[in-house]
C-alpha cells in the first residue's frame, strides 16, 4: 500500500477544492466554445481499487470516446477526458454546426476538433492547479481513441498498477443543459506526484 | 442455458462445462484461456502487466502474467485438467493510444504477450491460438463445453480463434 494515499479530511478537501475550480474553468471554456450551458458536479476526489475504475462510466464495454494527454513537469500524470459515443457525436455535431443526429462515425476533422476540445478543457484545468501550487503541469498533445471503455481506461490502470492495487482519481462530470453531453474528466497523478502536489498546496 | 462467469481485470476464474467466461473491454491487457478439451474444464485470466518484479508489491497476483498464470494452471489442474491435454488461447496487447513518443508503459500490450507466451511455454503449455496487438479494444470469452474462444470488437467484428 502507498503512504502517500493516506489523506487526512482536510488534505483530500483542498484537492476537491482545486479539483472544483479546475473543473469550474474547463466547463466555462467548454461553455464558450458550444454556447450552451455546461453543469458540472463536485468533483470526486476517491481512492478506487484499479479495476473497479471502469464501472466510474458505465462499465468496461460501454463504448466511449477518450481523449489521452500525459502531463509533464514536476508533477507528472495524466489526463482522460471521456465521452459517451452518443455524448462526442453530438459534441462534434454541435462544433461543425451540424443537425444533431448527423454522425454516425468520427473523420479526421471531427477527431481533430475533440482533440483540441480535449486540450482546451485540459489547458483550463491544469490552469488552476498551478494558480494554487505554483507547479507548472504541461499537457503532452492529445491523442484519441473510440472503443471500449475498459480499452482506453488501461493507458492510465497500467501506469498504476505498477505502483500498487488502488487509484487516486479527481473525476468530473460536465452536462450540457440539454443533456446532449455527459463527459467524465479524469485528473490522475502518478504515484509519488500527489505528494508533491499536497506539500506544494501547504495542507499538512 | 450457459453459466456466464464474468472475469474483472486482473482476476481469474476457472470452471467446467456449460459454463462460459468473459472479460469485457481488454486493452493493452491480454485474457488467457486455458482448455482440456476432454474434461471440459478451464479457466480465464485478465492480466494486466508482463512482470511482478518490475512493480511495487501487489497483494493481486492476477495483475501480473508471471504470477498470474501459474495461479490459474494450479486451480484448473485442481479441477481435474491434465496438463498436458491443456492448450491455450490468448488474445488483447492492442496499444489503444497512438503517441508520438510513447514510453515503454504506453506499450506494454507488445510486451505483455511475449511475456504471456513465453511463461506458457516454460509452464509446458501449448498455445494454439492468438490474437494479439493492434490498437482496438477486445471482449473475450472461452465456451467451456466447445472450448472455442471468441474475440468481439466494435469496429471489427467477433472471431472465434
Amino acid at each position: 500500500m502507498n503512504d502517500e494515499f493516506n489523506l487526512s479530511p482536510i488534505q483530500l478537501d483542498a484537492l476537491r477544492e482545486i479539483g472544483n475550480v479546475g473543473a469550474g474553468n474547463s466547463a466555462t471554456a467548454l461553455s464558450q466554445i458550444i454556447n450552451k450551458r455546461i453543469d458540472m458536479n463536485v468533483p470526486k476526489v476517491a481512492l478506487v481499487p484499479i479495476e473497479s475504475v471502469p464501472d466510474l462510466v458505465g462499465g468496461p464495454d460501454a463504448i466511449v470516446v477518450g481523449v489521452f494527454l500525459r502531463i509533464y513537469g514536476k508533477a507528472p500524470g495524466n489526463v482522460l477526458f471521456l465521452l459517451p459515443q452518443k455524448s462526442a457525436f453530438y459534441l462534434v455535431d454541435t462544433l461543425m454546426g451540424r443537425e444533431h443526429g448527423t454522425t454516425k462515425s468520427l473523420d479526421f476533422m471531427d477527431e481533430s476538433a475533440l482533440m483540441e476540445i480535449g486540450n482546451i478543457l485540459s489547458g483550463a484545468y491544469l490552469n488552476a492547479f498551478f494558480n494554487f501550487t505554483h507547479i507548472s503541469m504541461l499537457p503532452s498533445i492529445p491523442a484519441l481513441a473510440m472503443d471500449m471503455a475498459g480499452a482506453i481506461l488501461n493507458i492510465i490502470l497500467v501506469q498504476l498498477g505498477q505502483m500498487g492495487d488502488q487509484a487516486m482519481v479527481i473525476e468530473t462530470q460536465f452536462l450540457a443543459e440539454d443533456d446532449g453531453i455527459n463527459g467524465h474528466f479524469f485528473l490522475v497523478p502518478d504515484p509519488g506526484s500527489l505528494g508533491t502536489l499536497i506539500k506544494a498546496v501547504g495542507v499538512e | 442455458m450457459a453459466n456466464l462467469i464474468k472475469v474483472g481485470m486482473a482476476d481469474y476464474k476457472v470452471g467446467r462445462s456449460p459454463s462460459v467466461l468473459i472479460s469485457y473491454g481488454l486493452g493493452s491487457c491480454i485474457g488467457i484461456s486455458l482448455y482440456d478439451p476432454q474434461t471440459k474444464v478451464g479457466g480465464l485470466l485478465h492480466i494486466m502487466l508482463p512482470d511482478s518484479n518490475q512493480a511495487r508489491a501487489s497483494d493481486n497476483p492476477a495483475k501480473f502474467a508471471d504470477t498470474g498464470i501459474p495461479l490459474m494452471l494450479y486451480d484448473v489442474l485442481a479441477l481435474g485438467a491434465s496438463k498436458s491435454r491443456l492448450v491455450a488461447k490468448i488474445a488483447g496487447g492492442a496499444q489503444m493510444f497512438a503517441f508520438a513518443n510513447a514510453t515503454d508503459i504506453m506499450r506494454v500490450g507488445n510486451r505483455n504477450a511475449e511475456a504471456v507466451k513465453a511463461i506458457l511455454r516454460r509452464n509446458g503449455i501449448k498455445v494454439i491460438a492468438e490474437d494479439t496487438g493492434g490498437n482496438y479494444g477486445r471482449t473475450v470469452q472461452i465456451d467451456l463445453n466447445t472450448g472455442v474462444y471468441k474475440v468481439k470488437t466494435i469496429d471489427r467484428g467477433e472471431k472465434d480463434i
